[in-house]
C-alpha cells in the first residue's frame, strides 16, 4: 500500500506544482457551457431541458484535457519507464495514478457542476443528485481516459485518436448519468441509475488498472 | 506443456494459408447458395406476417448481419489475445482481418435496423435504446481499433496494444446481447432462444436460419481471404510468397 | 410482380434494406480482392528488388 501513497502523493505534488495547468479544463468547461446558450439562444424552459445534457457533455469533453499529464508527460522524462522496473507492481501505480488525476481533474469539474446547472435554470432539488451522479461516473470516466492515454503513450501524436476511443466509451455513463439527473428533476427517485453508475465504477476500477498497465507496458516497449 | 500438432501448424503462415486456399471456394460457393436460398424463400416463399405484413422481411437481414459484427468481434478479441499472450503472429493477423469486415456488417445491421425501425417503431433512431446505443458503441469500437492501428508505424506494437483494446471491448458483446433483456427497449426479446424453443413458425424459421448459415459462410470466405491478404503483406520477402507472386501476377 | 416491388405498400423500406445489405458485401468482396491484389504486387516488387539491387528494372520479366 506505501507504494500507491507513494505515487498518489507523487502525481499530486507534480499537478499542483502545475497549478494553472489544472485550470484548463475548468475553463474549458465553463466556455462550453456558456457556447451552448449562444447558440441555441434557447427560452427558459429550452435551456433547463437541455441542462442535463449539455453539462454531462461539456464535463466529458472537458476532462480530456487533462489526458497528457496521466501518462505522456512521464515517459517523455523517463520516470514511466522507471514506475515500471519498480517493485511495486503495474496495476497498483495505475490505480494511485487515475486516483491522483480523478481527484486533481474531476473533482474540480464536480464542483463546478452546481453553479452551472443553476445558471442553465435547473431546479435545486435535482442537483445533489447530478453531483451524486457525476462522482459515482467519475472513477469510469478516470480509468476510461487512462486506458485511452495508455493505449498512446506509445505514439508521437497520440493526442487526437484518443478521444476517439474514450468517448464512445462513455456513452453508458452518459445515459445513466442523464437519466438519474432527469429522474430526479422530475421528482422521482434516481437509484437504479445511480447503482448502475457504482457498479460500473466498481468493475472499471478493479479490472481497469490490468488493462491500463499492460497497455503502458506495451507502449514503452 | 506439449501443444498438439495442430496449434503449431496454425501458427505457421504457409499452412494456414493453403489451408484457406483449400476451404474458401467450398465456404465461399455454399455460402453465396445459402444466401441466395434464403433470399428467395424470406422474400417469396414466407408468407405475410400477421402484424408486419411484409415489412417484416428484413427479418432476413437484419439479427443475422448483427450477428456476424458481433461473432467477428469476438474473433477479434480472441486471435488479438492469442497473439497478445502467446506472441503469435497469424494471431494478430487474424485479428486485423477481421476489424474490417465486422466493422461494415455492424455497419449493415445498423443501417438495415434504421429502416425496419421507420415502418414497424414509427422511428429510425430512438437515442437511448439499450441495444441500438450498445450496437453503435460496438461500431466505434470496430472503428476505434482500426484508427489506432493505423497510427503505429510499427506493426507488432500496432498489434500489441491495439490487442488491449479488442480484449478490452469484448464486453460489450454480451452488452448488446442482452441489454434487450436488462432494459426496457424498443427491440423484442430473443425470438430464438427463449424458452419453449423460437417463437417462429417453421415456414419463416427455416429461411431465418437459413441466412444465419449464409452470411456466417459468407463471412468466413471473406475472413479467410483476408487473412491470407495479410499473411503475403507480412511476409512479403519469404521465398514462398515471391513464387506465390510471380504465378499470380498477370 | 408489381405487387412483389411493392410489398404492402413498405417497398422502400424492404429494398433499400436488402440493398444495402447486398452494396455492403459486394464492397467487402471487392475490398478484399484489391487487398490481395496490392500486396501481391507489393510482393513482386519486393522479390524483383531484393534480386536486382543495384538496378531499377525498367521492365519486368517473370519467368
Amino acid at each position: 500500500m506505501s507504494a500507491f501513497h507513494a505515487v498518489f502523493a507523487r502525481d499530486l505534488r507534480v499537478a499542483f506544482r502545475r497549478w494553472s495547468e489544472l485550470a484548463h479544463p475548468l475553463i474549458f468547461f465553463l466556455i462550453v457551457v456558456a457556447l451552448f446558450p449562444l447558440a441555441l439562444s434557447p427560452t427558459t424552459q429550452q435551456l433547463r431541458e437541455v441542462g442535463t445534457g449539455v453539462l454531462w457533455v461539456a464535463a466529458l469533453l472537458s476532462s480530456l484535457l487533462s489526458l497528457d499529464g496521466l501518462f505522456r508527460s512521464d515517459a517523455d522524462d523517463g520516470s514511466l519507464e522507471q514506475l515500471l522496473l519498480s517493485p511495486a507492481p503495474m496495476t497498483i501505480t495505475v490505480l494511485a495514478k487515475v486516483a491522483a488525476h480523478a481527484l486533481v481533474t474531476l473533482l474540480p469539474l464536480i464542483c463546478l457542476v452546481p453553479v452551472t446547472a443553476w445558471s442553465y435554470n435547473m431546479p435545486s432539488a435535482a442537483l445533489p443528485t447530478m453531483a451524486l451522479a457525476l462522482l459515482l461516473a467519475a472513477p469510469t470516466l478516470s480509468v476510461f481516459i487512462a486506458l485511452g492515454a495508455a493505449l498512446t503513450v506509445g505514439l508521437r501524436r497520440g493526442g487526437s485518436i484518443v478521444g476517439l476511443l474514450v468517448l464512445p466509451l462513455t456513452g453508458p455513463l452518459l445515459i445513466f448519468g442523464t437519466r438519474a439527473t432527469d429522474l430526479s428533476i422530475n421528482g422521482e427517485p434516481p437509484t437504479a441509475p445511480l447503482l448502475f453508475l457504482a457498479a460500473l465504477a466498481v468493475l472499471a476500477v478493479s479490472l481497469g488498472p490490468v488493462a491500463i498497465a499492460a497497455a503502458v507496458k506495451v507502449g514503452l516497449e | 506443456m506439449k501443444l498438439p500438432r495442430w496449434f503449431h501448424q496454425l501458427g505457421s503462415p504457409p499452412y494456414v494459408y493453403r489451408l484457406a486456399e483449400r476451404l474458401s471456394p467450398w465456404l465461399g460457393g455454399l455460402g453465396c447458395g445459402l444466401l441466395a436460398v434464403g433470399t428467395v424463400w424470406g422474400l417469396v416463399i414466407a408468407p405475410p406476417d400477421y402484424q408486419q405484413d411484409e415489412v417484416y422481411r428484413i427479418i432476413y437481414i437484419h439479427p443475422q448481419t448483427a450477428y456476424v459484427g458481433m461473432m467477428a468481434y469476438v474473433i477479434m478479441a480472441v486471435a488479438a489475445g492469442v497473439g497478445f499472450v502467446w506472441r503469435v503472429k497469424l494471431a494478430h493477423a487474424a485479428a486485423v482481418s477481421a476489424a474490417p469486415i465486422g466493422a461494415w456488417f455492424t455497419f449493415c445491421a445498423l443501417c438495415t435496423g434504421a429502416i425496419w425501425g421507420k415502418p414497424t417503431w414509427g422511428t429510425y433512431w430512438q437515442w437511448g435504446d439499450p441495444r441500438i446505443m450498445f450496437e453503435a458503441l460496438l461500431l466505434f469500437l470496430f472503428l476505434g481499433y482500426l484508427a489506432l492501428r493505423g497510427a503505429f508505424d510499427d506493426r507488432d506494437k500496432a498489434d500489441r496494444v491495439t490487442a488491449i483494446l479488442a480484449v478490452v471491448g469484448v464486453v460489450n458483446v454480451p452488452i448488446v446481447h442482452y441489454s434487450v433483456e436488462w432494459w426496457n427497449s424498443l427491440h423484442q426479446t430473443s425470438t430464438l432462444l427463449s424458452e419453449g424453443g423460437p417463437a417462429m413458425t417453421s415456414d419463416m424459421l427455416i429461411p431465418f436460419l437459413i441466412m444465419f448459415a449464409g452470411f456466417t459462410l459468407a463471412f468466413s470466405w471473406l475472413l479467410l481471404r483476408r487473412l491470407q491478404a495479410e499473411i503475403i503483406e507480412r511476409e512479403g520477402n519469404a521465398r514462398w510468397i515471391r513464387e506465390l507472386a510471380v504465378e499470380g501476377a498477370p | 410482380m408489381t405487387e412483389f416491388l411493392q410489398m404492402g405498400g413498405d417497398g422502400a423500406y424492404v429494398w433499400s434494406a436488402y440493398g444495402i445489405t447486398l452494396a455492403v458485401l459486394i464492397i467487402n468482396v471487392w475490398l478484399v480482392r484489391a487487398k490481395r491484389r496490392a500486396a501481391l504486387r507489393r510482393a513482386l516488387e519486393l522479390s524483383t528488388q531484393t534480386e536486382l539491387p543495384r538496378k531499377q528494372p525498367t521492365v519486368r520479366r517473370l519467368q
